[in-house]
């Protein structure tokens, strides 16, 4: 499977990757800090707070952060996600600044500018290493043999192979 | 996932090579976890191609039935628990910030070794960068 480029469809899930995470746990936090102080003593408590809206909220946000990580991480290098994913927070804090109008100190504006360089050189780079053929046919082998057992409907024939010439 | 959730009770502890094994263990479960989670994903193959000939449930199932899956999976539980403990003796501005931004640059390491991504300079780069965005902007 070697993709160069990104579909539109593959952009929205690594956006979805990069706002959900932050956006998850803004809403958790803001959550837990409605509530009284929670201590282990008393777990009900904890349970309690899961059905909160902003606790629940930031559950299901994390949920589909986590749906949306692993498939990005399915057609892309763990070292091309997580730098999107680090973006995310970028995306909070502008919108904070702009929406909420919340002041930046210039330490975190000197780390919005550091993320948005690290991510800009990244996402330079092909998504996903390119992997040996006998690699690519191992899992093309495994993907058949799933689909004989009936786990899978068809082979894998959407790896792009690249056979030695 | 790892901003610090408020609600929790910290205390402060002084003594510095607890406070670098706290934050290593979580640094290194949440890196192990990131790695088994991605190997899987990569065992696995295209998603989004699983979900258009099996749908949703046989996507849910490709992912559900591996173990790679399932070992990330409790190293990532493992990681958020560590944390929760490290954020309970250290200083809330200090560990958030401190694994969030070093399991960066060790999923950078992890990656090159164990997944065989090629981490070229640009991506070497992007690690370090974001790690030190990471660390000012969550401070």
């Amino acid at each position: 499977m070697v993709h160069h480029t990104l579909s539109p469809r593959q952009y929205l899930i690594l956006g979805l990757v990069a706002v959900s995470a932050p956006l998850g746990d803004s809403c958790l936090k803001r959550g837990m800090a409605a509530m009284p102080p929670i201590s282990l003593a008393h777990p009900g408590a904890l349970i309690a707070a899961v059905f909160t809206p902003w606790i629940a909220l930031g559950i299901v946000l994390l949920i589909g952060f986590f749906a949306s990580y692993l498939t990005a991480l399915s057609w892309a290098d763990l070292t091309f996600v997580l730098p999107a994913t680090a973006f995310g927070n970028v995306i909070i804090a502008l919108l904070s600044r702009f929406w909420l109008h919340e002041a930046i100190s210039l330490e975190r504006w000197a780390g919005i500018v550091l993320i948005t360089i690290g991510v800009g050189f990244v996402a330079q780079g092909p998504p996903m290493t390119k992997k040996p053929v006998h690699e690519i046919l191992e899992i093309e082998e495994r993907a058949i043999a799933a689909s004989a057992l009936g786990e899978w409907p068809e082979p894998a024939s959407h790896i792009d192979r690249e056979l030695p010439r | 996932m790892t901003l610090p959730y408020p609600g929790f009770h910290f205390d402060l502890h002084h003594d510095s090579w607890v406070n670098a094994a706290m934050i290593a263990a979580v640094v290194l479960c949440s890196t192990a976890g990131e790695v088994l989670t991605a190997a899987a994903m990569k065992s696995i193959g295209d998603l989004d191609v699983i979900r258009a000939h099996s749908g949703l449930k046989g996507a849910i199932r490709a992912v559900l039935t591996c173990p790679l899956f399932l070992g990330g999976v409790s190293f990532l539980a493992l990681a958020f628990f560590s944390l929760l403990f490290a954020l309970n003796h250290l200083n809330l501005s200090l560990a958030g910030p401190a694994s969030a931004s070093l399991t960066l640059v060790t999923n950078a390491v992890a990656g090159k070794i164990f997944l065989k991504e090629n981490v070229d300079r640009r991506r070497w780069a992007a690690a370090v960068l974001v790690c030190v965005g990471v660390y000012l902007l969550a401070h």
